[in-house]
């Protein structure tokens, strides 16, 4: 273990690191908001929708991302749809979260039982009212544990997007073990900053979702 | 240009894709299996009270949990090859991260079905003359498969998923087939790579499908309400 090696890479690997936050950031918001429409779809029954985010929901949760970004990166510039790199990485993340973050949406409205809207209905609250202090409260405090899985998991996801030409971690250290067989520096550095930047999240995780039942349930 | 997805079924196209296809499957179910057989023991420890063995137990758990399985791949496969002097091939490293990775899980979820069992199931059934034995066989044991079969179906599909990544440590398989014969075949069918990798992204689709929808109606059918 050569330590001159590791502390003149640190900035190398804190921009990829920055990189793999920076589409992971974006990629799990766009997901969140893919998510939340395809729960509002489904738990509305809004018709032919329905079917359109069913069939989406399979496809993506039963094909890996590695394939999807290939298809996305290499097969459709054929068909004269050019994406920049970064772009393919977020939207092929985005179409894998999606249907991750719309189960979690769907399983926390799905939860809730009607009684409770009906009965914040009966004392007078209007919907909006019922929805923003009765319903989506309970809903958030059993969706929490999956979204905060889902965040997690879709950080790591982002770990395939050197295959779109991609300078992120595991793309540098790649470049490390083959130009300079800095095998072992390359690999601790890699471990380092993934914890580096998982640890936090994985901790804060079991924090929120502490806090959010607490919260819901007064215990 | 849809008659670019005639390549497909030109020579032996198809077959070598399926057999690309076959190679990642093979490994996520040898992972699979020795993950089920390491996981359950794994499991039933990570219940245990003793501190010590908790903490090692959780400390696993959590660094396989949090590193990408990519990262599990490289460190077994460019790390242990050079520190140990070993000459492992791709397939042999990805089926070692795999049933790493994999018994973290599955003894995570033998843990949950285990702790989900209410207490008063075993009272109930000392208090109707069984033995302990008989309890753990007619009532525990039945109780934790059918909450555990489920989550067990649905790692597969995770499992055959994550796979796809030894196409990065050089494994050939279906990824790389496809990328050979759409090299292979660049100047005839220019728009070779939508259709090959849309056939790809369906394989997946096609193996996947019946696994989670298998696992979905387990879960439904046994759920205790």
């Amino acid at each position: 273990m050569d330590w001159s090696v590791i502390s003149s890479s640190i900035p190398v690997y804190g921009e990829a690191a920055l990189l793999t936050l920076r589409i992971g950031v974006i990629g799990i918001i766009a997901s969140a908001l893919v998510g939340l429409l395809c729960a509002a779809v489904q738990s509305f029954r809004i018709p032919v929708l329905r079917q359109i985010v069913a069939v989406y929901i399979e496809l993506s949760r039963n094909t890996p991302l590695l394939v999807q970004l290939f298809f996305l990166y290499f097969g459709l510039p054929k068909v004269g749809v050019v994406w920049p790199s970064e772009v393919c990485a977020i939207v092929g993340l985005t179409f894998l979260g999606g249907s991750y973050m719309a189960e979690a949406f769907r399983s926390g409205l799905d939860s809730v039982h009607p009684i409770q809207l009906q009965s914040a209905l009966a004392l007078g609250m209007s919907t909006p009212t019922a929805f923003r202090h009765v319903l989506a409260p309970q809903a958030f405090a059993i969706a929490a544990p999956a979204l905060t899985a889902n965040v997690i998991f879709l950080i790591k996801e982002t770990s395939v997007v050197s295959v779109v030409a991609l300078p992120d971690l595991v793309y540098v250290a790649k470049e490390q073990i083959g130009t300079d067989y800095d095998t072992s520096e390359a690999l601790l550095l890699l471990v380092a900053f993934y914890l580096l930047l998982l640890l936090p999240i994985s901790l804060g995780a079991n924090w929120l979702e502490r806090k959010v039942r607490s919260n819901a349930f007064g215990s | 240009m849809p008659s670019d997805l005639e390549l497909i079924f030109q020579g032996s196209n198809l077959g070598r894709l399926l057999g690309g296809l076959w190679v990642s499957v093979w490994i996520a179910l040898v992972s699979m299996g020795a993950s089920v057989v390491l996981g359950l023991p794994f499991g039933v420890v990570m219940t245990s009270k003793n501190r010590l063995v908790k903490l090692l137990c959780r400390c696993y758990l959590e660094f396989v949990r949090i590193m990408p399985q990519l990262v599990l791949l490289f460190l077994v496969f460019f790390d242990l090859t050079k520190v140990a002097g070993l000459n492992l091939s791709g397939e042999f490293a990805a089926v070692v991260v795999f049933t790493i990775w994999g018994t973290a899980e599955m003894g995570d979820l033998v843990r949950g079905s285990i702790t989900s069992i209410p207490r008063h199931q075993f009272e109930t059934a000392r208090a109707l003359g069984m033995s302990p034995a008989q309890v753990q066989r007619h009532v525990i044991l039945p109780l934790a498969v059918r909450q555990l079969l489920p989550q067990t179906v649905n790692l597969t599909t995770r499992m055959i998923k994550t796979t796809s990544l030894v196409v990065l440590i050089g494994v050939v398989e279906v990824l790389k087939v496809a990328q050979q014969i759409i090299d292979a075949n660049r100047f005839q069918y220019p728009s070779a790579a939508l259709w090959i990798y849309g056939v790809v992204f369906f394989l997946y689709f096609i193996v996947c499908f019946p696994i989670s929808w298998l696992s979905r109606r387990l879960e439904a059918r046994w759920q205790i309400s």
